[in-house]
């Protein structure tokens, strides 16, 4: 492994709270220096990355992507998806565990990290089932989980209809400081809806899911932190009155993080009007009011990350009337334009947004990684803060084409990214 | 930061993606929904409607216009007197008819519905009659079948059904005549799951209705249903009083399934149309019903065959109506630059 040096660039490292021009050195995939001032010498051996007028910020932590592997290997596989990841940016990735099989037993776990290591591209990590097969019948066996390389536990957007149950397996988690990651969804009101439930749902004759799915969903989490003590990460927010309760249980010092997806930032249901099945995703694109909401969330920490929440599909599964396609967006490749464009539209300003696609996901996930610190591990984005470019169906590297933000124009580009101290993408 | 980000699609997405429906020289192509088509369009249908009512009377019901067209009529979902209405319009222009049922064909073999339209595409026709349980599905058709062909919509999901709808804005112009601005026309029952209702209400509201109402339990009412324009009324007695005409929704007796109502005695109690609750509207309102009715759920048998029920005229000005709409979408100039060798359109990719 030869030693690379990034000359020149402007630093951003939230985790630290730097922003500054300098070089960086990497030795043996860590990082060994970090300095302004044109100190760090190149020997034969080393590679170097001219950075002036680039902005070098740590690889991007995504907190919810399905790689579709195992089980849907015809959307995507893990080699394909890993690809994707690194060429935009994104050198974690955080998968959930409703794969096929479920990510309930250490078995699937070692196939997922083999897989990975065979793609040898972005890093994944992977949430184990909070109940077994996620039936929301049985505890899974977290510690094993654990033990297997486990981050955190979910039951995803399957119910878990027994509160007992719901309980018992948030105190089995916290017994061993596993954090429950949840995506809030009171399943009797969300099921057999495709759209926000309120007027464009009805103009459409869709089914609606009412903010009550959500509200519903995240009061009964966080009666249940509250008595066991969890630590609780609630995942893809999509209401104003949601990221309100997150605010209010955070004010009471609960234990708790919440994330929301780029696209929930950037569309809202005015966006299905045409029955634009690219923009059919669970939880629904809701009101403008909700979007603002949410925006603001974003802003003053309510809402400490934004992740893909990348579903990549084959073009069959958006091909059919709205309520008939299957629900998702291909959102890797867009996560850090997304983002870009929140902090120009926004008073997020650029530190703060990185830290939302970095440190933070980082520290929710408990992984060492989301900065720049020296001694890190080298997982590095060097993107052009200046450079247009527009996203089409041949920019795209995932297997997964379905996204509603197609042809859209963005200023920010990705040009190298280095995966534990390697050059694995460079534009 | 210079916010250089843009959203191309913008100009497609809400009433502009309605458009489909209107070909370059804004005649109808599709008929899709009654949303977004000026009162012109609707005017224009009612009135070649009427000119077709008489064929419909004659001894002869028969005339030429649309021979040589082929016409599919594609059922993803049963239907008698839809289908029949259509069929029977269709061959009273002397068009070929193709009636398939695909509840009980390819989909259940697997076949995707664009692999289904492609296949019957390729049978060189000019206009789908399309029923659909998808909210929607006229519209992604209309988005993907060839562009010399017509799709009109016999209803999709709750969504749409425009030729319905259409139909009762005939009767009702037949009994109250050209102006509806002093009119005011109550809608009872089911608004949630009715595509007849969202079409009427389209339509009533573009034909400048005075006062549009619907009356229903507010387990039976979408969210946000005010925003289409509709006065809300719990109470059918309120609802009804002085109205010049009242349209009774058929209740589906699996509503009671998921909660949405008791029985089908409390419904009838609460909105059930009898002849002592038409009191309460005006001396010479008319009833109106899209059928099939439940007599004794919604509408007394009483009502239902009184001197005020128009419900039959309306099957028979069904037939009307939808010649129209067909000699209007398959009657058109052709476009000159219609590229018909191409097989599908980017529509739905836009």
């Amino acid at each position: 492994m030869s030693d690379i040096i990034i000359k020149s660039g402007r630093l951003i490292d939230p985790a630290n709270k730097i922003d500054l021009i300098a070089d960086i050195q990497i030795t043996d995939g860590k990082i060994s220096a970090i300095e302004a001032g044109n100190t760090i010498k190149a020997n034969e051996n080393t590679q170097t990355i001219e950075a002036a007028n680039l902005t070098v910020i740590p690889g991007l932590v995504d907190c919810c992507a399905r790689l579709r592997e195992p089980g849907l290997e015809n959307k995507a596989t893990i080699q394909s998806e890993t690809l994707a990841a690194t060429n935009a940016g994104i050198t974690t990735l955080c998968c959930p565990p409703d794969t096929d099989p479920v990510i309930d037993e250490p078995a699937v776990i070692e196939l997922i990290n083999q897989k990975t290591a065979n793609s040898g591209r972005s890093h994944v990590v992977t949430l184990g089932a909070l109940t077994s097969g996620l039936h929301g019948e049985h505890l899974s066996e977290m510690h094993a989980l654990q033990q297997a390389g486990c981050v955190g536990v979910s039951n995803c957007r399957n119910p878990v209809e027994s509160s007992l149950i719901l309980k018992r397996a948030f105190a089995y988690a916290a017994t061993f400081d596993l954090r429950v990651f949840i995506e809030p969804d009171e399943h009797w009101l969300s099921t057999g809806g495709c759209a926000h439930e309120g007027k464009i749902a009805t103009r459409l004759g869709l089914k609606g899911i009412p903010v009550s799915a959500e509200t519903i969903a995240i009061t009964r989490a966080l009666e249940l932190v509250a008595e066991t003590g969890v630590s609780a990460h609630f995942g893809r927010l999509s209401s104003a009155q949601g990221a309100e309760m997150i605010a209010r249980a955070k004010n009471e010092q609960l234990p708790v993080t919440a994330d929301i997806s780029a696209h929930q930032l950037h569309l809202t249901e005015q966006d299905i009007s045409s029955y634009n099945s690219a923009c059919h995703v669970i939880p629904p694109l809701r009101t403008q009011r909700d979007q603002e909401a949410l925006r603001d969330a974003v802003v003053n920490n309510t809402i400490d990350a934004i992740c893909s929440d990348h579903q990549p599909h084959n073009i069959d599964a958006k091909q059919a009337p709205f309520a008939s396609t299957e629900a998702g967006i291909s959102a890797l490749e867009t996560l850090l334009p997304l983002c870009l464009r929140l902090s120009q539209q926004t008073e997020l300003d650029v530190s703060d947004m990185i830290s939302k696609i970095t440190n933070s996901p980082a520290k929710i996930l408990g992984i060492n990684s989301g900065t720049l610190s020296v001694g890190a591990d080298a997982d590095i984005c060097i993107f052009d803060e200046d450079e247009d470019w527009q996203l089409t169906d041949d920019s795209i590297h995932s297997h997964g084409k379905n996204t509603p933000f197609l042809g859209w124009n963005f200023q920010g580009k990705v040009k190298h990214t280095i995966v534990s101290g390697n050059l694995l993408f460079s534009d | 930061m210079v916010n250089k980000a843009t959203k191309p699609t913008d100009a497609l997405i809400g009433h502009d993606a309605w458009n489909i429906q209107l070909d370059k020289n804004g005649n109808l192509k599709h008929f899709l929904t009654t949303e977004g088509l000026g009162s012109e369009v609707l005017t224009r249908i009612l009135d070649t409607a009427e000119s077709f009512a008489n064929v419909n009377e004659k001894s002869i019901k028969k005339v030429p216009l649309l021979r040589g067209k082929t016409i599919v009529n594609l059922f993803f979902e049963a239907s008698t007197r839809t289908r029949t209405t259509f069929e029977l319009a269709a061959k009273r222009l002397s068009a070929d008819v193709l009636n398939i049922n695909i509840s009980t064909s390819a989909t259940s073999k697997g076949e995707t519905l664009l692999d289904t339209l492609q296949n019957i595409q390729a049978m060189y026709c000019d206009m789908f009659v399309v029923r659909h349980s998808d909210s929607g599905a006229a519209h992604y058709i209309a988005n993907n079948v060839a562009p010399n062909i017509s799709v009109i919509n016999a209803g999709d999901g709750s969504h749409a059904h425009p030729t319905q709808a259409m139909l009762d804005m005939f009767t009702i112009r037949r009994n109250k005549g050209e102006d509806f601005g002093n009119l005011r026309v109550a809608i009872v029952g089911d608004i949630l799951h009715s595509r007849v209702a969202r079409s009427q209400i389209h339509a009533l509201n573009t034909l400048n209705t005075g006062d549009v109402r619907v009356i229903a339990p507010k387990t039976l009412l979408p969210v946000g249903i005010e925003s289409m324009g509709v006065n809300v009324f719990h109470d059918l007695e309120a609802g009804i009083k002085d109205a010049d005409v009242v349209i009774m929704l058929r209740l589906q007796k699996e509503r009671m399934q998921g909660a949405l109502l008791p029985s089908e005695q409390e419904y009838y109690q609460l909105y059930g149309l009898t002849e002592e609750r038409l009191l309460a509207a005006k001396s010479d309102a008319i009833v109106m019903h899209p059928g099939p009715i439940n007599r004794g759920v919604e509408i007394d048998s009483n009502v239902a065959d009184g001197t005020r029920s128009v419900i039959l005229d309306q099957v028979s000005y069904g037939i009307a109506v939808r010649m129209a709409v067909m000699t209007m979408t398959l009657g058109r100039e052709p476009e000159a630059d219609a590229d018909i060798s191409k097989g599908r359109t980017e529509g739905d990719r836009k």
